[in-house]
């Protein structure tokens, strides 16, 4: 195996399993609308990285976490779905400006969108598994907690639980997901990782950690299906990791609907 | 002086000028709606979902406006069919969108590889007020005139669908069919928007002045006027600032209108969420 295809399967991996993690919570508070937000945001900032002439990683990071905290904050006197889309124009209106102000407008921003997993350097896959560790670590803190706030608020504020601290958490956690997906699969297409195994596996099992189990399984056969079908036809791999995902969610809600009956 | 003389003879000023209204105008009133309903996850993913159609326009030779209105419709339905039950909208919305993605990557794939257009992905993903064709001008605004006149046909049963869905179903009134036909109007406004200013502003300019609108009154038909002047009001700062910009640092070209008028769609809605925080209590 080549060394370049070596490292985007590395990478493509530790994506697989952060974005599944993550994703099981994002389902689970039907944040979908954030998942897609969030990646865009952090192209914007990836593109201000670009203009100041800084590692893009370090601008994605910053609005990743910056528009999650937005969003926590705006959502709290208004509707969730209004806070997302208006702060997501704020994050894109800036990325229009510094697309323009740089002026490599078309090549760097088509890569950062749709992702350049063949790409990946040796120093990138580094940084990614360390994101993504830190990423699965803050979950395996989280994880008790953030299931109650989630399923039981109430029960939760009445344990004592700091409610607003397991929510923020829960925010950084899918922020630090975002940083590891989206270099390597594209902020349009990380999104497609970060929901769809997780609303698969959630259709099949109730069972948080089965359905967190089933989701990182679904999650890695998307991504190394993806990449080989890539590599063999030459087509784009968020291309098929869209197409596996809505197959896989179509066809457990299918399996779903037939066993209620 | 003579830069100011410029902008006001300028036709492609003036084009940008009225489309940019037209485009601001429906979508401040379909955007009360979308708030009301709490579709602004719909409202946004098709501006994106039409994208992929227009990257299919784009390698099919046809003007792009019908790949937009397509793929916008098409994912309208998709929508709505997948995502009845209210649990399940969101995530719906979610996997029509990252497949509309899938395929868009594909098609923009092509478009580079086939049929030569590097530029074509930025076309397609940023629109730009001022390179719409004088063709497509025509059609949208018959389509804003079928939009505006469909909307003032429905607007008290939606109103009641949107507010009190229980309410509307004992009165007989079909909510389903209702909030099909919606949809498929917001896909049409939320399309022309994506051609017009670009998927960006289309989300902007549905959602931004709309949410503002809701803060200054309580009753729907003001929000809607207000929405639609905020709307306006942006969109035409914004061409007039991004004229203006060409001689703004760092040199050499002038700052997106997309900018200009996102900034002032946040700053007008932060200012009515300001203002009127105080009386409604945090």
């Amino acid at each position: 195996m080549p060394a370049y295809l070596a490292a985007a399967w590395l990478s493509g991996t530790t994506v697989a399993v952060a974005a599944a993690v993550a994703g099981f919570f994002i389902v689970r508070k039907n944040a979908a609308f954030f998942a897609h937000a969030l990646p865009k945001a952090g192209f914007a900032g990836a593109a201000g990285a670009v203009f100041l002439g800084v590692n893009p990683l370090y601008g994605l990071a910053v609005f990743a976490v910056g528009g999650a905290l937005a969003v926590s904050r705006l959502e709290k006197r208004e509707q969730g779905d209004v806070a997302t889309a208006l702060t997501l124009v704020a994050a894109l209106g800036a990325g229009a400006l510094f697309l323009v102000l740089t002026g490599r407008y078309a090549t760097g921003a088509y890569a950062l969108l749709f992702g350049q997993i063949v790409g990946v350097t040796g120093a990138q896959v580094l940084a990614t598994a360390g994101v993504g560790a830190l990423c699965l670590l803050a979950v395996a803190f989280l994880y008790r907690p953030l299931l109650l706030v989630t399923h039981a608020r109430e029960v939760a504020e009445a344990r004592g639980l700091p409610v607003g601290l397991v929510e923020t958490g829960f925010l950084l956690v899918t922020a630090l997901a975002v940083t590891v997906a989206v270099p390597v699969a594209g902020a349009l297409l990380s999104f497609s990782l970060l929901i769809g195994p997780a609303a698969a596996a959630n259709h099949l099992t109730c069972r948080p950690g089965k359905a967190m189990a089933l989701s990182v399984v679904f999650s890695l056969l998307t991504v190394w299906l993806s990449l080989t079908l890539a590599y063999l036809t030459g087509w784009p791999t968020g291309f098929f990791v869209s197409a596996v995902v809505a197959g896989l969610y179509l066809g457990t809600r299918a399996l779903a609907a037939a066993s209620r009956i | 002086m003579s830069m100011w003389a410029g902008f006001w003879q300028s036709p492609e000023v003036h084009g940008a000028l009225a489309l940019g209204a037209v485009v601001a105008a429906v979508s401040g009133v379909i955007g009360v709606f979308v708030v009301l309903r709490g579709q602004s996850f719909a409202g946004h993913a098709l501006a994106d979902i039409g994208g992929a159609g227009a990257a299919g326009a784009f390698l099919a030779g046809v003007n792009s406006l019908w790949g937009f209105l397509l793929f916008g419709l098409l994912g309208a339905v998709g929508v709505e069919l997948l995502g009845r039950r209210a649990r399940e909208r969101d995530l719906a919305t979610g996997i029509v969108l990252a497949l509309a993605l899938g395929v868009e990557a594909l098609l923009l794939y092509f478009d580079t590889r086939l049929a030569g257009g590097a530029q074509a992905p930025m076309l397609v993903l940023f629109g730009s007020v001022f390179v719409v064709a004088p063709s497509t001008v025509r059609v949208v605004a018959v389509l804003s005139l079928v939009t505006a006149a469909v909307t003032g046909a429905l607007y008290r049963p939606l109103l009641l669908c949107s507010i009190e869905p229980e309410l509307a179903v004992t009165r007989g009134i079909p909510v389903t069919l209702v909030s099909l036909v919606f949809i498929l109007l917001l896909a049409v406004v939320v399309e022309e928007g994506s051609l017009v200013v670009g998927a960006l502003l289309s989300t902007g300019l549905l959602i931004g002045p709309a949410a503002a609108a809701v803060r200054l009154t309580a009753k729907t038909g003001w929000a809607m006027f207000w929405a639609a002047l905020l709307g306006v009001a942006a969109v035409w700062a914004g061409v007039f600032l991004a004229y203006g910009s060409y001689r703004w640092p760092p040199g050499g070209h002038g700052w997106p209108v997309s900018f200009f008028t996102a900034a002032l769609i946040l700053v007008f809605y932060l200012a009515a969420r300001l203002g009127t925080g105080s009386r409604q209590g945090a």
